[in-house]
């Protein structure tokens, strides 16, 4: 295969992913569904405090004349214990439990993917450093790492998604480094190599841009599992702390009212679901396009 | 041909040598990181480790006790001895060492697990293969859209969604608990091994025993809810890539009864990816139990590290990890040994 050949190649392959993955999702009703959930709810949670009817009940703000409502028409979803409108709280309970695992998968990749090109285009001792310090944190189950280190760093929201990232990064530094490891063979990595590229160039310019579609898949098939430990993590009163809305932490306070109250813990309860299967819908697609679990 | 079988019997011998020897590197380095969470991060660990009410003098005393003013490496060296000889500090909240609290509580959830197992893959597998066989059928459709609604449902919700359907609706099995109130006076249990099936089992105390599973259906089936996606997944995948491949055609072609053809030929080796999904999936049961232990108020591990988190007990935090890690790795090494048992190619690779 001629030089001209391989380029050419490598530019369709490059220019298909993106167009590809579009193609795919507007031609297949579940995954069009799923993406306009994901993108309505990620509106909503942006625009909380606009789209809310009490952004102040949301918020926390207790209005005790109110206890208790069944869902009617001025409650869509009721109201807790205080008083306070659930749909509001619903609504602001979208930024901790969908915007910041988001973050949580953001810094993740952030943290792991440079090591992973590290370890996999440098080889050698510095592999096998990386690689055995991901074995560690892989070793542990992902939430029993994170309950440790909130334990370590205090409760509330900042620590949960600190946990998080802690014990998630190590994926995205396996996944990467087998990218790069196939990488590395290719012709404009051995050219850039040819005319005296630094290794640092090569990683930044040459190798990263290079990883982003299989990240950006695994991150997609990965944020419904973070949702829901983000979530388990304020069920547990771990996370996100009282008077905030969280959808986990609602879920825990209506848990005592289920018999009765059905609403206070149906309602955030079922918008976790729905975010969270529209995520996995969305990642089952991709990952059905290109699998970025070959590289592992 | 008999040096050929000692040949594959050595290569899976020294397989399983290997993965022992990793995993005792791997747990070395849990209890570093344990360490870490448990020392050196906290910025006053000694008053963590007393509690709430921490009174300067006790600091003081704890810090000598714990070596704190001692250098990092001598302090960790104290540490691993004490956890190699089983200690691991005294819980906070109840006053007693916290391997007994562990152990004590272990039975409870393994009782669970093992029964959420047992449905996981009693319903994931055979889900599976029928999907696979009518694949881009109704039956195929059904299985993958609970599949995906299985992974994607919240246990700490499911739970409730159960407990309201089958508790207060229809009124099937009970809302909580490992047992009924009233059965410790009418039906006592005698305690042999501390799983209540068992025990109600083997001294023919068979109130007990059906009041004991009863009590462990809608636990375990929340439990299971996620394996059970995750297997019959797994195993559709599996089954497909089998079923294209020459030897069932052959099979097929030879006349042999689908039944046989699907359940002997390909299940068997559609099973290995299987076996891999199905440890994955135990570890992550386990983390389930926390959810499954609160909302049905279960006196197992679980519960008791969601009541040691609240209530700060620190001993009993770092011991949970470690116990946990423990396990996990030991469940990891003994699914790959079982998957080079089954399938030679794994120990060559």
């Amino acid at each position: 295969m001629s030089a001209v050949q391989v380029a050419e190649i490598e530019t369709t392959q490059n220019t298909r992913t993106f167009r590809h993955v579009l193609n795919v999702i507007v031609r297949d009703p579940l995954s069009l569904v799923s993406t306009i959930v994901l993108v309505l709810f990620i509106l909503i949670a942006i625009f909380a405090y606009q789209v809310a009817p009490s952004p102040e009940e949301g918020a926390g703000k207790t209005n005790v004349s109110n206890t208790m409502l069944a869902p009617s028409v001025e409650h869509l979803f009721g109201t807790d214990r205080l008083g306070r409108d659930m749909l509001s709280r619903v609504i602001m309970g979208a930024r901790p439990a969908l915007i910041i695992p988001i973050g949580v998968v953001a810094f993740a990749i952030l943290l792991g993917a440079p090591l992973g090109a590290i370890a996999g285009y440098k080889g050698g001792w510095i592999d096998e450093v990386i690689m055995r310090i991901t074995d560690l944190f892989l070793a542990f189950p992902s939430l029993l790492l994170a309950m440790a280190i909130v334990m370590a760093l205090g409760r509330g929201l900042q620590s949960a998604a600190v946990a998080l990232v802690i014990s998630w990064w190590p994926w995205y530094t396996r996944l990467v480094r087998g990218v790069t490891i196939s990488l590395r063979q290719r012709y404009f990595v051995e050219a850039a190599q040819a005319i005296g590229v630094s290794d640092w160039v090569i990683i930044l310019r040459h190798i990263l841009p290079n990883t982003i579609s299989p990240i950006l898949v695994q991150a997609t098939v990965d944020m419904g599992t973070v949702i829901l430990a983000m979530g388990g993590l304020a069920f547990l009163g771990l996370g996100t702390q009282p008077p905030n809305p969280d959808w986990g932490l609602m879920v825990s306070d209506g848990r005592t009212y289920i018999l009765n109250q059905w609403w206070i813990a149906t309602f955030p309860g079922m918008a976790i679901f729905i975010v969270v299967l529209a995520f996995n819908m969305l990642g089952d697609t991709l990952r059905d396009i290109f699998d970025p679990r070959q590289y592992r | 041909m008999y040096s050929v079988v000692n040949f594959q019997t050595m290569r899976k011998l020294e397989f399983a040598l290997r993965r022992l020897l990793s995993s005792i590197f791997v747990l070395i380095g849990v209890s570093i990181i344990a360490f870490f969470l448990a020392r050196v991060v906290p910025s006053n660990a000694a008053a963590l480790y007393i509690g709430p009410k921490a009174r300067p003098e006790d600091i003081a005393r704890v810090e000598k006790q714990l070596g704190l003013d001692k250098p990092l490496p001598v302090q960790y060296a104290i540490y691993m001895r004490e956890l190699l000889h089983g200690d691991l500090g005294i819980s906070i909240g109840s006053k007693r060492p916290v391997l007994q609290e562990l152990t004590g509580r272990l039975p409870a959830t393994l009782e669970l697990l093992a029964t959420a197992m047992i449905f996981a893959i009693l319903l994931g597998v055979p889900l599976g293969v029928l999907s696979a066989r009518a694949q881009g059928k109704w039956p195929d459709m059904f299985v993958r859209t609970a599949s995906i609604v299985g992974v994607s449902m919240p246990a700490f919700y499911l739970g409730l969604l159960l407990q309201i359907l089958f508790f207060r609706n229809l009124d099937l099995f009970p809302l909580a608990g490992r047992v009924s109130n009233d059965l410790r006076f009418t039906n006592p249990v005698e305690q042999i091994t501390n799983f209540i099936l068992l025990d109600s089992f083997l001294t023919g105390n068979w109130v007990a025993f059906k009041d004991a599973a009863l009590h462990l259906v809608l636990p375990s089936l929340t439990l299971a809810a996620y394996p059970i996606g995750l297997i019959a997944r797994m195993t559709r995948a599996a089954m497909l890539e089998v079923l294209e491949q020459d030897y069932i055609r052959t099979a097929r072609a030879y006349g042999i009864r689908d039944q046989v053809v699907t359940y002997l030929y390909a299940l068997k080796n559609a099973i290995s990816p299987t076996l891999t999904v199905i440890g994955l999936t135990v570890a992550f049961a386990l983390t389930g139990t926390f959810y499954v232990e609160v909302i049905f108020n279960w006196p197992g591990l679980g519960l008791f590290t969601v009541r040691s988190l609240l209530n700060l007990d620190y001993p009993a935090i770092m011991g949970i990890t470690l116990f946990g890690a423990t396990g996990y790795v030991l469940i990891n090494l003994i699914v790959d040994v079982l998957q080079a048992w089954i399938d030679p190619r794994v120990s060559l690779r």
